[in-house]
């Protein structure tokens, strides 16, 4: 008695009912969409987070601003200092050249970086572990007064968080939707159960066993939550991909969508949708088959 | 086959059946008869586990009916093939899907082989493709006739099979239901119709069941 094997009878044995069953597709059609947006959502705020925390690049800077005839002695001690912290890859020393590459954008390309009083900057990356901030800051300012170390995290941190939480909450939103889905066909299988005494009753009759009743029922709503949810799902990745391209200036909300091989990832929903209908139907129509003698 | 043991039945009032002791033996062939109420169709159900007996115990192909699970009882259904007085069908399905569904049922939809002889028999090929709603009630009765014998039973109980068929159906169904006695199988029929017990009898060894004042008892030879 294979689960597969092809009884076309004994799809049929349950009645059918067109308005229950719209009902069902529809619910699992507008659940299927709300999880494609959750998971859009999911996938852009985590695609934020990563960016964030590589651009980060596990780098900081050292500033050093002292009067002119010490800048050379702090910028050593500083590097001393550097060289013998733990968590600390490499510092590098900025010439003059690479400093005003960087201020270009601002002051354009002719700045006279020698007649400027600019601080020397110093380069810092991290290895794996990191470097205890507070302590580097605390030898930093006993060795080379003028050494100002500038770290990123500080106020990128939060802003990682908060793009990974709202990953969590996506993703957390994509649970709520299955668990609403399974309660939601939970209730439609019931009600299909309990319009149906009568053909149950007929069915146990002729020696039907409880799985034999529940199967009918089973594949009916996996069927139609599956069909369901396809529609919601090829609707909603219709509006996903018709949402405005993603600038490069990295806006949050133009960057909501799918990327590459994450376009994949939504054409699961309808299997699972269906998966959950099974599980859900099986469960409902074996415990009401078990009250029922 | 089926054995009853000091069975009484009861469905909430005073006892309707009471200290039933009964062995139906395979290849046997039984008549019941009783009063209208006097609860013969009582008593075919606690044959095939409908029912279960308030006192004493009924015991199927060996097994208590007590012992049993639900899948229990399914499993021995399929050994017996019953005929409802208020034939009950899935009224959505055509009256040929009715007759093959308890085969649908055990997972052997594919033995169909015997549905057309079977539906030929009891005088349904044409009607095949009606619903069972469709059906008058002597159609119905030998369709459930028909679902009744479609899995080969070893044991077929029919109550008021020919209730509402004319003499001459009656008779092909009766025929149908020896020719299975002689192939072995064990017959209950609940029928008040003693022109077909007077027939039965001159083709058969068929005994005679009656119940009555709640109790069963082997009537005479004088019918
Ligand atoms: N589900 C039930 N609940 C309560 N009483 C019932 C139930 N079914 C039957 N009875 C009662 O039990 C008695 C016997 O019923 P049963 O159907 O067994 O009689 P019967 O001998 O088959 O009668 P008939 O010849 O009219 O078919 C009747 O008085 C009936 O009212
Ligand atoms: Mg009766």
């Amino acid at each position: 008695m294979s689960w597969f094997q092809s009884d076309s009878q004994a799809d049929r044995i349950v009645p059918p009912s067109g308005f229950t069953a719209n009902l069902t597709t529809f619910a699992a059609a507008a659940m299927a969409f709300l999880a494609v947006f959750a998971l859009a959502l999911s996938f852009a705020t985590g695609r934020l987070a990563d960016r964030w925390s590589a651009e980060l690049a596990r780098s900081s800077t050292v500033r050093i601003s002292a009067p002119e005839g010490q800048i050379a002695a702090q910028t050593q001690a500083a590097l001393n200092v550097l060289n013998t912290t733990p968590g600390v890859a490499s510092a590098t020393v900025l010439g003059p050249e690479e400093q005003r590459a960087l201020l270009a954008p601002w002051f354009g390309p002719d700045l006279p970086i020698d007649t400027l009083p600019l601080p020397q900057l110093i380069d810092v990356i991290e290895d794996g572990d990191g470097f205890d901030v507070d302590g580097l800051r605390l030898r930093l300012s006993a060795e080379a007064p003028g050494a100002v170390l500038d770290d990123h995290t500080r106020w990128r941190r939060p802003l990682i968080k908060a793009a990974s939480r709202l990953r969590m909450l996506g993703f957390f939103s994509i649970l709520l939707i299955g668990l609403t889905t399974a309660a939601m066909i939970t209730l439609a299988a019931n009600a299909a159960l309990a319009a149906n005494a009568q053909v149950i009753r007929v069915l146990r009759l002729v020696g039907a066993q409880d799985l034999y009743i529940a199967r009918a029922f089973i594949r009916r709503f996996a069927q139609r939550a599956g069909v369901g949810a396809l529609a919601g799902v090829v609707l909603a990745m219709i509006g996903v991909a018709l949402l405005p391209e993603a600038s490069t200036a990295g806006g949050f909300l133009t960057g909501l969508g799918f990327q590459g091989f994450e376009w994949i990832w939504p054409l699961f929903i309808p299997i699972l949708a269906a998966g959950v209908a099974y599980w859900a139907t099986r469960y409902a129509a074996l415990r009401t088959l078990r009250g029922l003698t | 086959m089926i054995e009853l043991q000091n069975v009484a039945y009861s469905y909430g009032g005073g006892e309707l059946l009471s200290d039933m002791t009964l062995t139906l033996a395979a290849g046997s062939f039984y008549f019941l008869t009783g009063p209208s109420g006097a609860g013969k169709s009582t008593f075919l159900k606690l044959c095939y586990m409908e029912l279960i007996a308030s006192a004493g115990s009924v015991s199927v192909f060996g097994q208590d009916v007590r012992d049993l699970d639900r899948d229990g009882v399914a499993l021995n259904r399929r050994r017996i093939g019953v005929v409802h007085q208020d034939c009950q069908f899935l009224e959505h399905l055509p009256i040929a899907e009715n007759i093959s569904l308890p085969l649908s049922a055990a997972g052997r939809a594919g033995d169909a082989q015997n549905l057309d002889e079977l539906m030929a028999w009891v005088g349904l090929r044409d009607k095949a493709h009606r619903l069972p709603a469709e059906l008058s009630g002597g159609e119905r009765q030998r369709a459930a006739l028909a679902r009744a014998l479609i899995m080969s039973p070893d044991v077929v109980l029919a109550d008021e099979p020919t209730g509402n068929v004319d003499w001459e159906m009656s008779q092909r169904l009766l025929t149908l239901l020896i020719e299975l006695n002689r192939m072995g199988k064990t017959i209950v029929i609940a029928t008040h119709d003693l022109n077909l017990i007077r027939m039965a009898k001159n083709q058969v060894n068929a005994r005679v069941l009656r119940i009555a004042d709640r109790r069963l008892q082997l009537a005479g030879a004088g019918l």
